[in-house]
């Protein structure tokens, strides 16, 4: 925990809790339902509306609090399947090596190929947009990075010394990865969940920009984008959701870097 | 560079490739819904339905099939736009300049004022300068890049009335020749600039982590003993070291270059491919969203590979390693 001491450790790990917080309350804390028409239309930031309302009438601060809940939504359900496959396959690939690690390497690196964003824009436009194919089509293609380093950390731990000791003393493939193997990574683990997570919420949020979020779900990049017809007359609209994404990307990245600078540092 | 490591990383690129041909493929097969009602209407009877099937080779086993749509793409045949009646290929090629103009012109910028900004907040570290500039990029990698378009547009096209605010060229004004390309490039300057803003941050900050590293170093050092002035020895001796992660880093932002182009084209209606590619997915157009998928995708493949020759080439220790 000393690791986030730093000003920017502490900036990093409150953003990233407000998001949480914000995501995880966000029916008690919003001052409305982000759909319900609330007050004039396109009233500028005032005590009643802080963050102004749409054409609408509806609250801006209310849509940017579910947003947040949207994105945390799609961002943790990715993050799991990155963390699961992702950890899965370097472990493995690196613990096991031989025939078992070319052919996952192969495929791992076939895979970093393929661009994201783009495979997303296909499955939504053939499947059509929703949070659940968004996040398997996001978490089945995010994870080769951290497989990778995973895999070339695990393939120089095995050699050091206190593996060998614990092998010499008969401890099992699965022990020795649990206890040994496993605390060693974590700081990697969780930089690169915190990096990776963090592009994810910036495809996420391009999508529902380009209007290709869940219909049913309030997207901030879908308000940034109702945003972008009234810039001349109501800055706000945009402003905020657009805002919202940044300092959610900002936290999680201000928190991987911390974590991973006190690793290299160490 | 050696012959080995050449053929080995040329032989990589067939399973990347089938890969990508095989998720587009599959793509099509998987999604809900039977291609030939969006052929030939949900009201044909049976005996026209078979028609349509065997007419498009849908009544084939799905191997057949698979070696089709292969053997068509080889050709560059990725099929008839089912809105515009033209070959996809044809379409897609005649967005395509605008959209290289743009994130050319962006890459540009960003390599420009990338390396400027990692010369000046390393050559200045922990001043205020170094803090603040480091701050300012922090946030531009993390900013979406519809926030930083939406920001400029209201800046310097709405507010300060420099730029316009959106399209490639101006209505009002025929123009030809020069003019015409002092019209375009009027246009380019904010989403371009939108379009390096992330970049600038990559390759501002790894600049800045390789001239720190390099500035440390005992060949600097030596440099400096021998009296060589300040900006020769950033210059000349700690530049180049430090310059060769960020040219790697270039050529593996290229996905992330061509995603950022869709959403820039959209916030400046900027004429080119990302623009065609969010049209035709509101139309479900999908010999156009296959064929940019899979162009974007088979580039991004290449420019991966040149990236690693480039980085061989420049570095030959890393086969070693």
């Amino acid at each position: 925990m000393r690791r986030l001491a730093r000003p920017a450790g502490v900036i990093g790990a409150t953003l990233t809790l407000a998001l949480i917080c914000v995501g995880l309350l966000a029916p008690f804390l919003a001052p409305t339902d982000p759909r319900a028409i609330d007050g004039p239309s396109l009233s500028p930031p005032t005590a009643t509306h802080p963050m102004g309302t749409d054409a609408l009438g509806r609250d801006v601060l209310s849509g940017v609090i579910y947003g947040a809940r949207t994105s945390l939504i799609t961002v943790s359900g990715v993050g799991l399947l990155v963390f699961l496959i992702g950890i899965t396959v370097g472990i493995v690939s690196g613990y096991r090596g031989g025939w078992l690690d070319d052919v996952l390497m192969r495929g791992t690196e076939a895979l970093q190929v393929l661009p994201r964003f783009f495979l997303a824009l296909v499955v939504v436009a053939y499947f059509g947009p929703g949070t659940d194919r968004l996040v398997i089509v996001l978490g089945l293609t995010s994870w080769p990075l951290l497989a990778r380093v995973i895999r070339s950390q695990t393939l120089s731990l095995r050699r050091r010394d206190f593996i060998e000791a614990a092998r010499t003393q008969g401890a099992s493939d699965y022990r020795i990865v649990v206890h040994e193997l496993w605390p060693n990574l974590l700081p990697t683990v969780f930089t690169l969940m915190g990096l990776l997570t963090a592009q994810v919420l910036l495809i996420e949020a391009s999508l529902g920009f380009l209007g290709l979020s869940d219909p049913d779900a309030v997207s901030l990049g879908y308000l940034a984008s109702e945003g972008q017809r009234f810039l001349r007359v109501a800055w706000w609209l945009a402003a905020f959701p657009g805002l919202a994404i940044l300092v959610a990307v900002l936290g999680l990245n201000l928190l991987a870097d911390s974590v991973g600078d006190a690793t290299l540092r160490a | 560079m050696s012959w080995g490591y050449l053929l080995r990383r040329l032989a990589q690129l067939v399973p990347t490739s089938a890969l990508i041909l095989l998720v587009g493929f599959a793509l099509i097969h998987l999604a809900p819904g039977d291609p030939v009602l969006a052929l030939a209407g949900e009201h044909g009877d049976a005996e026209y339905y078979a028609f349509m099937r065997a007419k498009f080779g849908l009544d084939q086993p799905l191997h057949e099939q698979l070696f089709t749509f292969v053997a068509n793409l080889a050709h560059g045949d990725l099929g008839t736009s089912y809105v515009q009646g033209r070959p996809a290929s044809q379409i897609i090629l005649e967005r395509l300049p605008a959209t290289l103009l743009l994130t050319a012109t962006a890459l540009t910028i960003a390599s420009i004022l990338g390396l400027g900004f990692g010369i000046f907040t390393a050559t200045r570290r922990r001043a205020w300068q170094d803090t603040t500039a480091t701050t300012v990029l922090l946030a531009t990698y993390a900013a979406p890049v519809f926030l930083i378009g939406q920001a400029l547009i209201l800046l310097f096209a709405l507010g300060a009335g420099w730029f316009p605010v959106q399209g490639m060229t101006s209505a009002v004004t025929p123009s030809n020749g020069f003019s015409h390309a002092v019209d375009v490039a009027h246009h380019l300057v904010l989403p371009a600039l939108v379009l390096a803003a992330p970049e600038v941050a990559v390759i501002g900050r790894l600049t800045r982590v390789g001239l720190l590293q390099e500035l440390g170093s005992d060949h600097v050092r030596t440099a400096r003993a021998k009296g060589s002035p300040p900006p020769m020895v950033v210059g000349k001796h700690a530049l180049r070291g430090a310059v060769m992660p960020v040219v790697t880093v270039i050529g593996n932002r290229v996905a992330h270059l061509a995603s950022g182009a869709v959403v820039v084209e959209v916030v400046f209606g900027w004429p080119g491919m990302g623009r065609l590619l969010v049209d035709a997915l509101r139309d479900q157009d999908s010999p156009i969203i296959l064929g940019i998928f899979l162009l974007v995708s088979l580039t991004v493949m290449t420019a991966n590979l040149i990236t690693d020759l480039i980085y061989v080439w420049l570095d030959p220790r890393v086969l070693f390693s």
